[in-house]
């Protein structure tokens, strides 16, 4: 359980973690509290599940990598071997099963469009494969992963 | 971008230190002294290749368990003024327009977080009706199949 402490620590922590020589210092300073309080504090958080990471976010179009979400069909019966050959690709972050007529959702990110291309020629070919559609983003009006905990 | 910098972004993509000094146990690990790597974290910052120096949590954990990825057709005229205050909603953590194909005419796309289900209609259809949007579908995840942070530069 998620104590009145640990939701203001992770209230700030989701926004900023400082890039100083002391970072745990200053935000314990923020909390009223101690250094070692907010390092051990967090790195039980960590061990219970709490944090999937921590550390710089970067933003993809500004490393000059191209991304895209991609819409496919399967086929019954092909869910399990695509969706597993689409994994095995490391520039695909998220790949989910939804409901629809696309039923398998992915991100892919490549350092180039050339390599995008390969890889959803490849994709399209997998047996199973009816029907991809790649949905380029035109602009990016939000991208913030932050819940307050009340 | 020059060696260094794609070397220094490999390493912060490495579990994040929890001790005193973080940024010294990671500035010896790539090679450089501490002042160097705070201040080249401190110039992405600025730029803007990096978005966010802080941590992101597991959403299930912390009882958001319901997520739906909501697709919106909205009108060309008004895509800008719409899809900037659906980015203002809270509940939404990804907004973006994209293009359409065919037999896909949805143009805007928003993540969209909730303790349940029922929650995440409710924040789909307030929207809708705020914006006067009449066509949207949403779609909810059956199963996860792939959820990782992108490794940049590991090509």
């Amino acid at each position: 359980m998620l104590t009145a402490f640990d939701k203001e620590l992770l209230n700030i922590l989701q926004t900023e973690l400082p890039i100083s020589k002391r970072p745990f210092a200053d935000l314990a300073q923020v909390l009223g509290t101690d250094e070692t309080v907010v390092i051990n504090r967090l790195t039980e958080l960590k061990e219970q599940g709490y944090l999937r990471r921590i550390g710089p976010f970067f933003d993809s179009t500004k490393l000059g990598y191209a991304g895209t979400l991609i819409a496919t069909k399967v086929t019954n019966g092909y869910m399990e071997s695509v969706a597993s050959a689409i994994n095995t690709y490391p520039g695909v972050t998220h790949n989910y099963e939804r409901e629809g007529d696309f039923n398998l959702w992915f991100t892919l990110l490549t350092p180039d469009l050339e390599t995008q291309d390969k890889i959803l020629a490849d994709i399209r070919n997998l047996p199973g494969v009816e029907n991809l559609i790649s949905l380029k983003a035109n602009r990016k009006y939000k991208v913030s992963v932050q819940f307050k905990l009340k | 971008m020059d060696e260094l910098d794609k070397k220094i972004i490999r390493a912060m993509q490495d579990e994040f230190p929890l001790v005193a000094e973080p940024y010294q146990v990671l500035a010896q690990q790539i090679g450089i002294t501490q002042e160097e790597l705070i201040e080249r974290l401190k110039r992405y910052k600025r730029s803007g290749q990096i978005r966010k120096m802080g941590a992101v949590l597991r959403h299930r954990e912390v009882g958001y368990a319901a997520n739906a990825l909501c697709a919106w057709i909205v009108p060309e005229s008004r895509l800008e003024e719409v899809a900037t205050l659906m980015a203002t909603s809270p509940s939404i953590s990804h907004c973006y327009d994209r293009n359409t194909m065919p037999g896909w005419p949805y143009n805007v796309y928003t993540m969209i977080h909730g303790h349940s289900r029922e929650e995440c209609e409710a924040i789909a259809n307030k929207i809708a009706e705020q914006n006067n949007l009449t066509e949207k579908t949403m779609l909810y995840s059956l199963k996860e199949w792939k959820k990782t942070s992108m490794r940049y530069f590991c090509e």
